[in-house]
Formats: C-alpha cells, sequence, structure tokens
C-alpha cells in the first residue's frame, strides 16, 4: 500500500499511458482529449460561427464520457491513492523557481503563487491562467492535436507530422521559461 | 455497457497522469529545463508501448471488440500547421503547466483554479475557429 501511496515512477506510468491508448484503439476509438475542446464549442453553439464546429457532436460523446473518468480519476488519485502532494522535483529546479519567486516549489503539486484559490485574485495569477489556458486551446486546434493526440497516437503511429507538432510542443514551451519567464515574474 | 467501458478508461487515464505527476506544473517546468528524465522517462516509454500495439494492430490486422476495422488515420501532410500550432500549444502548456487531459484531472483532484484554464482553453479553441482561414497551414 505504501507504493501506492507514494508517486508512481515513470517505468510503470509510461506504459500505462500507453495502455490507455491500445485498450482505446481496440475498442475502436483514438486517443485525443483536446478534441474535447471543440466538443464543448459545439455543444455551446459555436456551430453558427464557424464550419470548424458544425459536426454532429454525438459522435464525440464517448470522449466526452472519458473526460468525466479523468476527472473522477483525478479526485480518486489525489485523495484516496495519496499521502502527500509534494513534488520531488530537482533541487537545482527548485532553487530556480524560488528565485523567480515561486516559495512552494519542492513543496506542492501545483505552484500556490498560480493555483491557490485566493491567487485568482492577484493581478497577475488570473490573467497568467487565462493566457495559459487560451494559448493551448488555440495551438492544440491549430496543430490538430495536444499531448495525446500528437505525442503519444501520432507518433505511436509513426507520423510525420506529430513529430513536427512535438518539436513546436517543445520550441514553445522552451520559448515561454527561458526567455518569458524572467520577464513575466 | 459501452458508457462505463469509457468511464472506467477515463478514471484509469486520470489516477495514471495524477499519480505519475505529469499534471504537475513543476514537472513540466522542470522538463522544459532538461532537469530531469522523469517526464521523458514517462512519454518514451508510452511511445514504446504505443508503437507496439499500433504494430501488433496493424500486422495482424486486428478489429475492436466491436468487429469494426480499426481506424489508424494518418495526419494530413502540411508543415506550417503543425509547427506554428505547435509552438502556440508549447507556449501554453509551459505557462499553465497542464495539456488538456492533466486539466480535467486536476479539477476532480480539486484545484478549482483550474476551471479558468480550461475555460479559456476552449474559448482558444473558438477563436482559431473563428481566425482559421486566415491562418498559415
Amino acid at each position: 500500500m505504501e507504493y501506492i501511496l507514494q508517486p508512481w515512477p515513470w517505468y510503470v506510468t509510461g506504459p500505462l499511458i500507453g495502455l490507455t491508448m491500445f485498450i482505446l484503439l481496440l475498442v475502436g476509438k483514438n486517443f485525443g482529449m483536446s478534441s474535447n475542446l471543440r466538443t464543448l464549442c459545439t455543444i455551446c453553439g459555436a456551430g453558427k460561427k464557424s464550419e470548424l464546429f458544425r459536426f454532429n457532436w454525438k459522435e464525440q460523446r464517448w470522449n466526452l464520457i472519458v473526460v468525466v473518468g479523468t476527472i473522477a480519476g483525478g479526485f480518486i488519485g489525489a485523495h484516496l491513492l495519496s499521502d502527500g502532494t509534494a513534488v520531488d522535483i530537482n533541487p537545482r529546479t527548485i532553487a530556480e523557481l524560488k528565485s523567480l519567486g515561486f516559495q512552494s516549489a519542492g513543496a506542492a503539486y501545483l505552484p500556490e503563487e498560480l493555483f491557490a484559490p485566493g491567487a485568482l485574485f492577484h493581478l497577475k495569477s488570473l490573467p497568467l491562467l487565462v493566457a495559459g489556458g487560451f494559448l493551448i486551446g488555440f495551438g492544440a486546434r491549430y496543430a490538430g492535436g495536444c499531448t495525446s493526440g500528437h505525442a503519444i497516437s501520432g507518433l505511436s503511429n509513426l507520423q510525420f507530422p506529430s513529430l513536427l507538432a512535438v518539436i513546436g510542443f517543445f520550441l514553445g514551451g522552451m520559448l515561454m521559461i527561458y526567455l518569458l519567464f524572467p520577464l513575466i515574474f | 455497457m459501452k458508457t462505463s467501458i469509457y468511464l472506467v478508461i477515463g478514471i484509469f487515464f486520470g489516477i495514471v497522469m495524477y499519480k505519475s505527476e505529469a499534471a504537475s506544473w513543476f514537472r513540466i517546468y522542470e522538463m522544459f529545463r532538461f532537469d530531469s528524465f522523469h517526464m521523458y522517462g514517462i512519454m518514451g516509454s508510452a511511445l514504446l508501448v504505443g508503437i507496439l500495439s499500433v504494430q501488433l494492430i496493424k500486422r495482424r490486422k486486428w478489429r475492436s471488440f466491436y468487429g469494426e476495422t480499426i481506424q489508424l488515420q494518418p495526419k494530413e501532410r502540411s508543415f506550417a500547421r503543425y509547427l506554428y500550432g505547435g509552438v502556440v500549444f508549447g507556449l501554453g502548456w509551459a505557462l499553465a503547466g497542464a495539456c488538456p487531459g492533466p486539466m480535467f484531472t486536476l479539477l476532480g483532484a480539486g484545484y478549482w483554479s483550474i476551471l479558468v484554464v480550461i475555460a479559456s482553453a476552449v474559448l482558444g479553441t473558438f477563436v482559431y475557429g473563428l481566425v482559421r482561414d486566415r491562418l498559415p497551414h
């Protein structure tokens, strides 16, 4: 039980993610989480504004059920299968984050400075979370998929476009962390 | 019946996302700084299992549990959309520290602020739909 309650190592969780994709293929579906963002737009009536959202969203009902499961899984993972929330990152990373003002580095699952409910009223956090989410949604649809659709599904099927997308993910991420973070924080 | 299968797959995925710490903002930051093997180990081993399972399905011509042929759609050929779209996605991934799967995991874990990220991601998707025709693809 102690092993279960601690964070799971990469060589257990990585294969389990691959297995998730495999089981979905075996029930006839393609693993991709960002499609749900498009489906949510369609349900909200976005089809009136753009062709992209004109499709029968009921065909994607199964994926929304996966989302509901993912939410429940997050609850189970955090509240029933964990006895702490600290993420044991590299001490060098912790020092770097502290110098940027993230005092919760090494002691929490998410930075309190951005995600604690009170932080939403700070001048900085709310716009940053909005910007981050916006870029994720916009970029995922522009690139035709996110980490699950490209880095897992696409690369598993040896798709060159997915490799390009993943290179893009890393270029964007490094641009943010090396160039923009020192300006933002 | 089918509904409960998808629900179980989602629950499984959500638990794995949380327990692997792939849903932790800190792990994403550490990954982009190349300070740990953790995230690369997750993606690499997921990919290894993924590649093997796709090959198995293709070579053995496996059908789904419901008897349908398994569709593995090749991605449309293009350069600009994947690279530009990928960069935009990466900027957001590093800032919010969560991609579309972990966002929902974190909601279940009780981090309510993530709702702001989810709502903004839906908005970003919508705005992409509005300007799509004016972007290089």
